[in-house]
């Protein structure tokens, strides 16, 4: 068991790796700006799948937490600390090194906080944010959940568009890059494009592996325990309440990281981020890529960002949403990469059995 | 500027020299337009202008011999999407420019794509920070704008107004508007009493109005572009509001109007004169090309009213025109510099002078002020009584 | 606040709030027979609306209306039969992802038929400016008919469901379907019933309310957020309750301006709503025993 999530993760890392030396030889390097926004996207993706497939609870608003991180951040390394950098509490945290100055666009000096300090503030944020939502909001099924998911996102939605500090409509511009290490840094510039593919997917990589060792211990059991039924599984001493809790501060976490990461990339964001569609999205990609099967979200994820960041889909790219997700609810409840046949690929593996019908 | 003259004639010497190879090299334009999602109204007139366009040159020869190939991206307005696409039409398609994005909010977001891959961004979005300050790159067609409140405002001194109530609506375009208000309202002598921004997707502002009406002010303004813009004038029409209606130069199109008429009548904006084209006096130097756009528009689209923001896309692909004439390459430096050298291009938005310091070439004279007349657009008329 | 102030405030907020309800009862109707939330009912208020403005370019008001309603109507049984009917006890999250599926894909084939422009019909009766005055208190003839054409609606269903066949066994299937299976009741026929009555409601509602707010191709999803919230606020399945909690949240909304930006108008409904589902999840009328009965 252990073995293969090993292989598994060994695999992804030489397919990672792999993909980058193809574009090198193929010299379609290009290919890789849209490859690391879609990284950034899965990692929300795997995040949502933990909570939807191996939990068992519905988010409509995941795109919230996406938004909570990358505004956060965003709003923290442009907001210019200059004209108060006398106060004493400014003065303290600039003594700290914890603010930096950087150039914008014109010339002007800009002086805010330090990138990993937004950051730290953001994931604080969403795991704030999502203890005290998810509390409540997790004690609620089926429609009251999805409602009450979809409030959420829609509130957050509409503050990002109803106020000024964060740019409203036009959302946040000129966020600065992301300076990991001395030399690394999280930037869309076209030097650091190769090194940057590999921040988003070793981070995917990372986080792919913790969650699948999540799943595979007793944690998972006990998720799937709550999946298959709550109340038995309440009955047997599972504190169900806990582990859904726990799970949905994990995957909002997931998600602001990746809302962090992606606007520093992309150096600003919009509401657009925020949107209900975006959630939407999300959900179809976790439920095409089999509601409990990480791996096919991951795939699904990276594919189907990727294909819509190409412009593939063009002006039907929401109708291409829609569809997918009727067709695969339709006729694969339980996702296009859970069918007989993927299942026959992996039980080679060895690792399909502990999660069959399991949706 | 010297230089810049000087660096234009050598590259047009050098590609002189091998033009017979370039002769029939077709010219990439690529296009980031909102064609569908929420700004589908100022995307959609953009493509549909610029494909009728492309056609139009192409069937002509070209530009001095180069066909046109257009590459349009539809952003759905997500700034993540126009990103992406910057990077894919600058890298892949090695486009010369990139028309677009519709809205502020994108453009500001691959400004930086522009400047780092050294390619001409037009945008079509009307946000004054796009070229204040002025990026090397980067250029927009609409009117800013600030001139366009600048224009209402002095409308209302000629009026005797000096308290209001602001209506906008939370899209960029309203937010952008709320701003300059909100600015250049003190040295106006305009005192604005009540300020409230309302959701683009909302139905009944009836209690909105209500707010200004109880707040006892002179004139209201609203600046949206969606339907809120011709709810704003009935809503206050019904609970009996009698001062005068401004709207922003996002009131051009006549089916707002029509949806909102009779209350829609008297009301006064800002605009382009697309809208009254056919009232021009002959004298007008863009008589000329406004009817031929408007013409060729709604033939192409089956009698879909021809609007400003598509003459957004006009402008933009006519510059763009223009000044890979002028430099006589397809080099990208070369029109650049062409661009930024042009004087007297006469668009729908009004006569482009551009400069290394005026990367949106129009002055306040590219707005009219205009009214609403028996349910038809026409110009205000000059001495202006004061209304009821 | 002055007291014209505080009638005009509360004109509009039952104008918003009538509109609400009409949408929330959309969603109980397909509720009560198959347990489904319709995340598409929104798009049949705007489907309504944007056939009647079509056919309204050749055909006289009321029968542009009438056909806008029947067209509706047959693209709801359409919809119940391809995507719903055939589906064996599926699960809430499987038929929450459906919907949410139908009116995407509902929105964007309008898009690509109508475009992105803003459509209406016109006043059914007076204009855009005309009002009817009240001392200082003005309201819209269009309101009066919304109001107007709303009641006659909750009134007919009501009659609809308590007097009719149809309606009886609708009943009979939403408090057990299997026993009424059991009587011989063709319990899947009730639910493509209750998608083409919910679909009539919607069309009917986006036709009347169309001079007032427009429709758009993505005007759907907007109502259905807030058809969605009063349902669940009025208790789900209570038909009589959503119209009093439309009502309640229209004024709510309306009167919210006074303390808080317009911007933050739906955080200020949302919020409640979220208040009231960790509060009382059986909403604000409703008691247990109703959310079993699930009666009309």
């Amino acid at each position: 068991m252990a073995r293969n999530r090993h292989l598994q993760a060994f695999l992804l890392i030489a397919a990672v790796a792999a993909v980058q030396l193809a574009t090198m030889i193929s010299d379609t390097q290009h290919y890789l700006t849209q490859l690391t926004m879609s990284g950034y996207y899965s990692l929300v993706i795997i995040g949502l799948c933990l909570l939807i497939g191996y939990a068992g609870q519905i988010s409509l608003g995941h795109a919230g937490f996406f938004a909570i991180g990358g505004y956060t951040s965003a709003f923290l390394t442009t907001y210019d600390l200059t004209p108060v950098s006398d106060k004493a509490f400014i003065a303290f945290l600039s003594r700290t090194g914890m603010l930096v100055s950087t150039a914008d666009l014109y010339g002007g000096q800009v002086l805010h906080l330090h990138p990993w300090a937004a950051c730290l503030i953001a994931i604080l944020l969403a795991i704030i944010v999502a203890y005290a939502i998810g509390g409540p909001v997790l004690k609620l099924k089926g429609h009251y959940l999805a409602m009450a998911t979809l409030g959420f996102g829609t509130i957050v939605y509409k503050v990002v568009l109803g106020t000024e500090q964060f740019g409203a409509a036009d959302g946040i511009s000129e966020v600065p890059e992301f300076a990991l290490l001395p030399g690394i840094a999280v930037s869309g510039k076209l030097s650091m494009r190769i090194m940057n593919y590999y921040i988003a997917w070793g981070l995917v990589i990372l986080g792919v592996v913790l969650l699948s060792n999540l799943v595979h211990s007793r944690v998972g059991r006990a998720l799937r325990s709550i999946h298959g039924a709550e109340d038995a599984a309440n009955a047997m001493g599972v504190n169900t309440g806990r582990y859904k809790l726990n799970m949905f501060v994990i995957s909002a976490v997931f998600a602001a990281i990746g809302g962090v990461f992606l606007t520093h990339y992309n150096g600003g964001i919009g509401p657009s981020e925020a949107s209900i569609m975006k959630s939407v999205r999300y959900v179809a990609i976790v439920a095409i890529g089999g509601m409990a099967n990480l791996w096919g979200a991951l795939v699904m994820g990276f594919v189907l960002n990727f294909l819509s960041l190409r412009g593939y889909f063009g002006s039907y790219d929401d109708a291409v949403f829609g569809a997918i997700l009727i067709i695969i609810m339709l006729f694969t409840p339980e996702g296009l990469l859970r069918r007989d046949l993927f299942s026959d690929i992996r039980s080679l593996f060895g690792s399909g059995k502990d999660l069959e019908e399991k949706v | 500027m010297k230089v810049a003259k000087l660096a234009v004639l050598l590259l047009a010497m050098t590609l002189m020299v091998v033009s017979p190879v370039l002769a029939k090299e077709t010219i990439k334009i690529g296009a980031i337009l909102a064609v569908t999602g929420p700004a589908a109204f100022l995307g959609a007139p953009e493509e549909k202008t610029l494909v009728m366009m492309v056609d139009d040159i192409n069937k002509k020869g070209g530009i001095k011999g180069h066909a046109l190939e257009l590459i349009v991206k539809d952003s759905g307005a997500s700034p993540e999407k126009a990103l992406s696409f910057a990077k894919q039409l600058i890298e892949e398609d090695k486009v010369l420019a990139i028309i677009g994005p519709s809205t502020s909010g994108e453009t500001m977001k691959i400004k930086g794509v522009a400047e780092e891959g050294k390619t001409i961004l037009l945008s079509c979005a009307a946000a004054e920070v796009i070229v204040n300050p002025v990026a090397k790159y980067v250029f927009k067609t609409p009117q800013k704008d600030s001139y366009a409140v600048i224009k209402i405002f002095e409308e209302m001194k000629k009026m005797g107004i000096s308290k209001i109530g602001v209506l906008s609506s939370n899209t960029g375009f309203g937010k952008a508007g709320k701003e300059q208000i909100e600015k250049l309202a003190p040295e106006h002598g305009i005192t604005i009493l009540v300020n409230e921004v309302y959701d683009k997707a909302a139905s009944d502002l009836t209690a909105e109005v209500t707010k200004l009406k109880a707040a006892n002010v002179q004139a209201l303004i609203n600046w949206s572009i969606e339907p809120a813009q011709s709810i704003v004038i009935k809503n206050a029409r019904q609970i009996g509001f009698n001062g005068q209606i401004f709207q922003s130069h996002g009131f051009g199109n006549i089916k707002y109007v029509e949806a909102a008429l009779p209350a829609a009548e008297g009301v006064i904006f800002p605009a382009g004169r697309l809208l009254v084209a056919d009232t021009l006096p002959n004298s007008n130097p863009q008589k000329a090309v406004l009817e031929k756009y408007k013409k060729e528009y709604e033939q192409k689209n089956r009698g879909e009213e021809v609007s400003t923001f598509g003459g957004h896309a006009y402008d933009a692909l006519l510059i763009l025109t223009k000044a890979i004439e002028k430099a006589g390459s397809t080099d990208k430096e070369a029109v650049r510099n062409a661009i930024e050298n042009l004087k007297g291009v006469v668009g729908t938005a009004g006569i482009f002078n551009f400069s290394p310091q005026d990367h949106n070439g129009l002055d306040i004279n590219s707005f009219e002020m205009l009214t609403v007349k028996n349910g038809k657009f026409a110009v205000l008329p000059e001495p202006k009584a004061k209304k009821k | 606040m002055n007291i014209e102030l505080f009638f005009q405030y509360l004109v509009a907020g039952v104008t918003y709030g009538t509109i609400y309800a009409i949408v929330a009862i959309g969603f109980n109707i397909i509720y009560n027979t198959t347990g489904i939330i319709n995340f598409a009912q929104g798009e049949f208020v705007m489907l309504g609306g944007m056939t009647a403005v079509t056919l309204h370019a050749f055909l006289p008001l009321p029968i542009a209306i009438l056909s806008a309603v029947m067209i509706t109507m047959v693209i709801g049984a359409l919809i119940e039969i391809t995507f719903i009917r055939w589906l064996i006890s599926p699960s809430v999250l499987r038929m929450i992802i459906i919907t949410i599926g139908i009116s995407i894909l509902v929105r964007e084939i309008a898009l690509h038929i109508w475009g992105a422009g803003v459509k209406a019909l016109p006043y059914f009766s007076g204009t855009a400016v005309s009002a009817i005055s009240i001392g200082d208190v003005h309201i819209s003839p269009q309101v009066l008919w919304v109001i107007g054409v709303s009641a006659v609606m909750v009134i007919c269903l009501n009659l609809f469901f308590t007097y009719t066949l149809p309606g009886r066994q609708m009943r009979a299937c939403s408090a057990n379907r299997d026993a009424a299976r059991l009587c011989g009741i063709n319990a899947k026929n009730m639910v493509t019933l209750s998608f083409v009555l919910s679909a009539g409601i919607g069309a009917l509602a986006g036709c009347v309310v169309s001079p007032i707010t427009y429709v758009q191709y993505d005007g759907g999803t907007a109502l259905a957020i807030k058809g969605f919230t009063v349902a669940i606020l009025g208790g789900l399945g209570n038909s009589m309750a959503a119209v009093a909690a439309g009502l309640l949240l229209g004024i709510l909304e309306s009167f919210s301006i006074w303390v808080m930006p317009t911007a933050y108008k739906d955080v200020i409904s949302i919020s409640i709503l979220l208040l009231i589902l960790f509060v009382r999840p059986s909403g604000l009328f409703g008691s247990k025993e109703a959310a079993q009965l699930k009666e009309f």
